[in-house]
């Protein structure tokens, strides 16, 4: 069974975001990027899934420019066998990333998808429902269990309560929730070998997918900042500011 | 215009969330339609026929939407929503699992986690981490929106809208219930609390979160707790207060050994009031909370619940 990982490059998390003057989006000059950290779960299950036997070939593709390559040979050093990019200077929003990625289901014919949850960039939560739904598949969101046996796959997800178990019918589409694995490092001698994989390159004009999104980004601001507090000396001062100053309890 | 909401409940009562929801779309304007989609769920459609500014609710009462998978919802709401200019939910795990199929389904984008609605096309939402808030405008037909709870008010109750039985029944077939497994908790949840009490790693270990309880009991708190706690299976995951857990706006939040990475402050710098116990003084925590205490949390937790 072949998995497909999409992945997405996006700002490292730990840099602390800043909006342009203009209004007009997040300044990503000279910003170091990275794997979204839930693609990085995504890539380390179905390389688990290969280990265990039940995987034979693990297919990472990624959308956008040519910088985006730089993720896939990360993808590659953690041990997918090929990527693919499909190129192009928009910015494609979830869906019209589900419908790219629509195509490339039915050209790979992959037995399961693995996704990441959500992009800590547009933290939309949404491609992995909507290429579920482009191609009928069963999906298993926020998965922190994925059990694969008999034609089926048994996802384990969490939920606001607590957790919750489904079983989907193969092929399925699975997006990752943070505990589902602790993803590996790539060592020096994968990286180098990753750089010999293939990586083949295909334009998103050749997909016949509308790119432009119904979608316009008015602005973007920085949130309201808060006021700088004061600290406390005691306990006793604490309860005191809380009871009569703040008036919360 | 016409604004159908499909309800947050689970089989028993609505969730305090869809009140919200509905508060929601009467920013928009237009007359609201509440669906209920679940199984033997009469009571749950009686309550949302309750809610102040609802002028209809449908009740599709059917096994194949007792544990609202995504599959079987989704072609429920697709088929109903196509008559509606506006289809929301609320942004839970729940509506974040089957909303945007349905918007794939009737190819429209869907704008997700919405904090204000500036008009009927025009919405605010926050973005990488709540590190910037975004303005959209969405020209498609339908607008598909799951709707933050934390950055609403609960419309009032007191109404007596019309229930409609609809009897349209859709079974994918590609997805199947196994079990749950839901953590059993007497405190509020944290997402409707008033005052939310969170736990991180310098709590050390599961039983030292015990050192909330007497507080919280105190407060009528919901106890969270940081990414860094789960993690170490101090406590559930359904307690994760942050950018991948729930995002909370309690009047008070207190927030004890936790450090304040931005994914933390995600889910709780929207807060009125914040309290951090730490004993770094260089903890981030302290540059967005209102009141600082810097000390060992031991020592705080015992004296602070003594003197509540």
């Amino acid at each position: 069974m072949k998995i497909l990982v999409p992945v997405k490059r996006v700002i490292d998390y730990n840099v602390k975001v800043r909006v342009k003057a203009d209004l007009s989006g997040v300044d990503l000059a000279n910003v170091k990027m990275a794997l979204n950290p839930f693609c990085e779960i995504a890539i380390e299950e179905a390389v688990r899934l290969k280990e265990a036997g039940s995987a034979t070939e693990v297919v990472v593709v990624s959308i956008g420019t040519a910088a985006v390559q730089e993720q896939l040979r990360t993808a590659l050093a953690l041990g997918a066998d090929r990527a693919l990019h499909i190129e192009t200077d928009l910015n494609p929003d979830s869906l019209q990333v589900a419908k790219l990625l629509a195509k490339v289901v039915a050209d790979e014919q992959p037995g399961l998808v693995i996704l990441g949850k959500q992009a800590i960039d547009s933290d939309n939560n949404q491609t992995g429902q909507m290429l579920a739904a482009l191609t009928g598949m069963g999906q298993g969101t926020f998965a922190s269990k994925v059990v694969l046996a008999d034609g089926k796959v048994q996802v384990t997800r969490e939920i606001d309560g607590g957790l919750q178990t489904v079983e989907l019918t193969l092929p399925a589409v699975v997006s990752t929730d943070l505990r589902l694995n602790e993803p590996r490092y790539a060592s020096l001698p994968n990286i180098m070998k990753a750089k010999k994989k293939p990586l083949d390159v295909k334009a998103a004009d050749s997909f016949g997918v509308n790119l432009q999104s119904n979608v316009k980004l008015l602005k973007v601001a920085a949130p309201a900042t808060r006021q700088g507090g004061i600290k406390v000396e005691s306990v006793a001062q604490l309860v005191d500011k809380l009871k009569h100053e703040a008036k919360v309890i | 215009m016409a604004i159908l909401i499909i309800a947050e409940h689970n089989n028993q009562s609505l969730k305090g969330e869809t009140r919200k929801v509905v508060q929601a779309a009467t920013a928009i304007g237009g007359d609201i339609t509440v669906l209920v989609a679940g199984f033997n769920c009469a009571g749950v459609a009686a309550e949302a026929a309750a809610i102040a500014g609802v002028s209809k609710v449908l009740s599709a009462d059917n096994a194949a939407y007792e544990h609202q998978l995504a599959e079987n919802v989704a072609a429920l709401v697709t088929e109903l929503g196509k008559d509606y200019s506006h289809i929301l939910a609320a942004a839970t795990t729940t509506g974040k699992n089957f909303l945007p199929r349905v918007a794939a389904l009737l190819d429209v984008a869907q704008i997700s986690d919405v904090i204000a609605i500036e008009s009927a096309d025009t919405f605010v939402r926050p973005i990488y981490a709540g590190n910037a808030i975004a303005t959209v405008q969405s020209t498609d037909s339908i607008k598909v929106l799951t709707v933050r709870p934390a950055a609403f008010r609960a419309a009032e109750t007191g109404n007596n809208a019309a229930v409609e039985t609809i009897a349209v029944v859709q079974d994918a077939g590609v997805s199947r219930f196994i079990s749950a497994e839901l953590t059993k908790s007497e405190r509020p949840e944290l997402t409707a609390a008033r005052v939310v009490i969170s736990g991180g790693r310098g709590m050390q270990n599961g039983e030292n979160f015990a050192l909330l309880n007497g507080i919280a009991d105190k407060l009528g708190a919901a106890i969270g707790a940081s990414r860094a706690a789960v993690d170490a299976g101090f406590v559930p995951n359904d307690m994760q207060v942050g950018q991948t857990g729930k995002i909370v706006a309690p009047e008070l939040y207190i927030a004890v050994g936790i450090s304040g990475a931005i994914q933390h402050l995600a889910g709780m710098k929207d807060s009125k009031v914040i309290v951090a116990i730490n004993k770094d003084a260089e903890a981030p925590i302290f540059q967005i909370a209102d009141y600082g205490l810097v000390a060992d949390l031991f020592t705080v937790l015992p004296e602070l619940e003594q003197q509540l």
